[in-house]
């Protein structure tokens, strides 16, 4: 074993880190989301050229990277900035591609920055279930014609194309049946409607009525989605989690910094006991979520039961601990962390709604109780 | 002991209930049951409403005109008002300053000011946090010089709570540097409309502006404004604390909470099923259940030892720690039963008139939002740790 990085790795997070640190500060986030497009084109282009997407894909599909690791490292030094360009959405339609070996152009096309991707896969009555797709595709003369609905897709309103899931056969939760469509975002019968969300991110709801494509957009083999979509989901828990990590170091890193200076009763509040053994807490739980994403990053290529072992256990522990740490940042400030203008709320919205992505606390720990001991 | 309602107990259950029924208007209650803004307009009306009908000072001694409820009395109007989508009234004239006159204040600001909170003249908000002085208020900084018949006012006050409403403020002040920092802390009150008094909002990390910052420059008041005796300020503050115990608990509010998750819980589907059939959330949920059917009658049984004299002790602080903490926690299991739809968050929707389709179920796009901002809970009116070390002060005696 060997728990440090490979000296290219850590040259990348240091790149990102040193972007993140001169060229992302709290205030331009914020003046990022209230953009058009809800993140900065400009800034996206700039990450593009610099690698930072193609560190996310493996070589054989055009990148540089595409290790567990790789996706770790950089998506926690996005999260120590709280970046809203689509990096997620990004990882998430072309992992999905990626696995499937098809339509590689799009992935390439993505990692230069020149067009956009997004996974439409969550649908509203799905929450977390992978395998429940309701969204037809039915069979046409020279290809297919998609109907249904997706919810909360990540950065759905900025796409240029859309990897849709539909059924092709089967209902409900069946595993089989799912397939993979590539839809351009302005195909006719698309209804895009985009919104941000509650930590300044965005998201759509897509509507596909009678949405005619051809036999060619199909992604992999008719019917089998659902290990593509698996891997995505994989990919995607790494990633969240990894950047709640990054959240969690700044909000912890501020939060001690408040303790060291703001006095109250003529003492650094820090001085308090009652203060500094939820903080050594904090530090734990800190620690135990870098080592469970290691853990999710190391198994990234393994067996599926093995990864989505380590994946649900991450995912676990964010929602257990990520919450406590967010909620214990803000109230160990006191007022303060209750403003907009203080960073450390928007650091603790982030860290509680990666809860709401690809499955909470609870639904990785049952995904744990009911798949037996595969870690 | 007996759990069961006297007859008396149930007709003014009914008789409430049948006030809420007639006189709640419509889309007050709307809003409130769906959770969303309400304006200076709407606050101003339920008060002249609850006014109307003898209910808005009702928990006021007879002796200045209230009813003298009794706490199953109190219990009942909180539990039936909160299910009915009653808004909360204000509590800084009605709750914390009414007290301070009815023990501390000259006849004349009884006279003058009591009837003024009650008809809704004066809208107040409460000025005691100071930016360098939260936890420890004693060490606030804002000054009182007495001139003449005038004391002048300069200083900043922080945290003002629907300040860019109010009209009045009551200010804890400075006005001796010698002895102890609470022997110098003196209580006036302040008309916001004197020249040198600037508001200026302060906005919420979930983007709501609920609270202020309030600036006091050379801010000229009568010396007729000063609440009881110069310096003694800080006795009266703490009366306060200690025998304002209604509300603090939110039982109503709590109640109404969990019925609303388990509105949700019913309509959430998990694997075709409804949310609330999952064993790990119905266990989850039925925590929370047990907690509050506890707390209902700790907060029943303390308010009652009060109105029979019992003299003030940690109670309060462990009805607030116990409130807030057991709203915090069903603000965040209801955010959780959302699943992905927590997310979306559209601000123009929380306002009534908003017409388009709701993101995802009607209920879901106020909850994450209510969750962040009830984070609040835990840290104003005393925070959770002061009320800690209170609740071992008082116990231990250490
Ligand atoms: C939304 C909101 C509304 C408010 N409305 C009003 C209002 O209307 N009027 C008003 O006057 N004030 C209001 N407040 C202010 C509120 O009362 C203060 O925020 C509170 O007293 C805490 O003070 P602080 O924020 O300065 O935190 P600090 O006192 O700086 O405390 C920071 C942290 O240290 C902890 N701490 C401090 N001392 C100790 C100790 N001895 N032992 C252990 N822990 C300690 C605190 O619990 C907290 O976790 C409001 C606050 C908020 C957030």
């Amino acid at each position: 074993m060997d728990f440090s990085h490979t000296e290219e790795r850590q040259m990348l997070a240091d790149m990102v880190g040193r972007f993140v640190r001169d060229q992302y500060d709290i205030d331009t986030r914020h003046a990022n989301v209230k953009l058009e497009q809800g993140y900065s084109p400009e800034h996206w282009q700039q990450l593009a050229e610099l690698g930072v997407v193609g560190a996310l894909f493996d070589e054989n599909v055009g990148g540089f990277g595409g290790a567990g690791f790789d996706i770790a490292v950089v998506f926690e030094e996005l999260g120590r900035g709280l970046v809203v360009e689509p990096f997620l959405a990004t990882l998430l339609a072309g992992t999905a591609l990626a696995a499937t070996g098809s339509h590689g152009d799009q992935i390439e096309a993505a990692i230069s920055g020149e067009s956009q991707l997004a996974l439409a896969h969550g649908e509203p009555a799905s929450r977390y279930t992978l395998n429940h797709v309701e969204t037809s595709a039915e069979k046409t003369g020279d290809g297919y014609r998609l109907n249904g609905n997706k919810a909360v897709v990540i950065s759905g309103g900025s796409a240029d194309a859309l990897v849709v899931s539909a059924r092709t056969s089967g209902n409900g939760d069946d595993a089989d049946g799912i397939s993979l469509f590539l839809v351009p975002a302005n195909a006719d019968g698309v209804h895009v409607r985009s919104y941000g969300t509650v930590d300044g991110y965005q998201a759509a709801e897509i509507a596909l009525q009678d949405v005619d494509v051809s036999a060619d957009a199909l992604i992999g083999g008719e019917g089998e989605g659902l290990a593509a979509l698996e891997a995505a989901n994989a990919a995607g828990i790494l990633a969240v989690s990894a950047e709640a990590l990054g959240a969690i170091e700044v909000a912890i890193d501020m939060t001690l910094e408040y303790l060291k200076t703001r006095k109250q009763f003529g003492v650094p509040i820090g001085k308090f006991q009652a203060l500094q053994h939820r903080m050594a807490d904090m530090m734990i739980e800190r620690e135990q979520i870098r080592s469970a994403v290691i853990n999710a990053a190391g198994h990234m290529g393994s067996a599926p039961a093995e990864r989505d072992w380590n994946m649900s256990a991450l995912k676990n522990l964010i929602g257990r601990s990520g919450r406590k740490i967010a909620e214990e940042s803000i109230q160990m400030h006191g007022g303060i962390a209750m403003t907009w203008e203080y960073a450390v709320g928007h650091f603790a919205k982030r860290i509680i709604m990666i809860d709401h992505l690809f499955g909470d606390e609870d639904h990785h720990l049952q995904r744990i109780v009911s798949g037996g001991p595969a870690g | 002991m007996d759990l069961n309602y006297t007859a008396d107990e149930q007709a003014f259950q009914q008789e409430v209930r049948d006030f809420f029924a007639e006189k709640l208007p419509g889309d007050i209650s709307r809003k409130v049951l769906e959770k969303k803004r309400l304006t200076k307009q709407d606050m101003e009306a339920w008060h002249a409403i609850l006014n109307d009908a003898g209910y808005l000072n009702a928990h006021w001694p007879e002796a200045f005109g209230g009813k003298g409820w009794n706490a199953i009395q109190r219990d009942i109007f909180d539990v039936e008002g909160n299910a009915a989508g009653a808004p909360r009234v204000v509590p800084f004239g009605l709750n914390m300053l009414a007290p301070v006159l009815m023990a501390f204040g000259s006849k004349e600001q009884q006279e003058y000011h009591l009837p003024r909170i009650l008809d809704g003249t004066n809208w107040w908000c409460q000025g005691y946090s100071e930016p360098g002085s939260g936890s420890d208020l004693a060490s606030l900084k804002m000054t009182a010089v007495r001139d003449g018949d005038e004391y002048v006012l300069n200083g900043q006050k922080t945290w003002t709570t629907l300040g860019q409403h109010a009209n009045w403020i009551f200010c804890l002040v400075r006005t001796s540097k010698e002895g102890k920092p609470q022997e110098g802390i003196s209580f006036v009150l302040v008309d916001m409309n004197t020249p040198g008094v600037e508001v200026r909002p302060i906005i919420l990390l979930e983007g709501t502006h609920e609270v202020n910052e309030v600036w006091f420059t050379d801010v000229r008041i009568p010396a007729s404004n000063l609440v009881g005796e110069e310096n003694k300020g800080w006795t009266y503050a703490k009366y306060l604390l200690v025998h304002e115990r209604s509300g603090i608990a939110g039982v109503g509010d709590a109640m109404a909470s969990i019925d609303h998750l388990k509105h949700i819980a019913r309509d959430q589907k998990m694997n075709g099923k409804p949310l609330a059939d999952d064993p790990r959330f119905a266990s989850r949920l039925a925590e929370l259940e047990i907690d509050l059917s506890a707390m209902r009658t700790t907060n029943m049984r303390i308010m009652q030892a009060a109105a029979d004299g019992a003299p003030p002790g940690p109670e309060v602080s462990m009805l607030k720690i116990k409130g807030t903490v057991l709203r915090q926690s069903i603000n965040d299991l209801t955010r959780r039963a959302l699943g992905p739809y927590a997310m979306p968050f559209v601000s123009e929707a929380l306002d009534l008139g908003y017409n388009e389709e709701p993101i995802g179920p009607d209920y879901a796009n106020p909850i994450a939002v209510d969750y962040f901002n009830h984070r609040k809970t835990s840290i104003y009116g005393g925070s959770n740790e002061i009320q800690r070390n209170i609740i071992s002060k008082m116990m231990m005696g250490l």
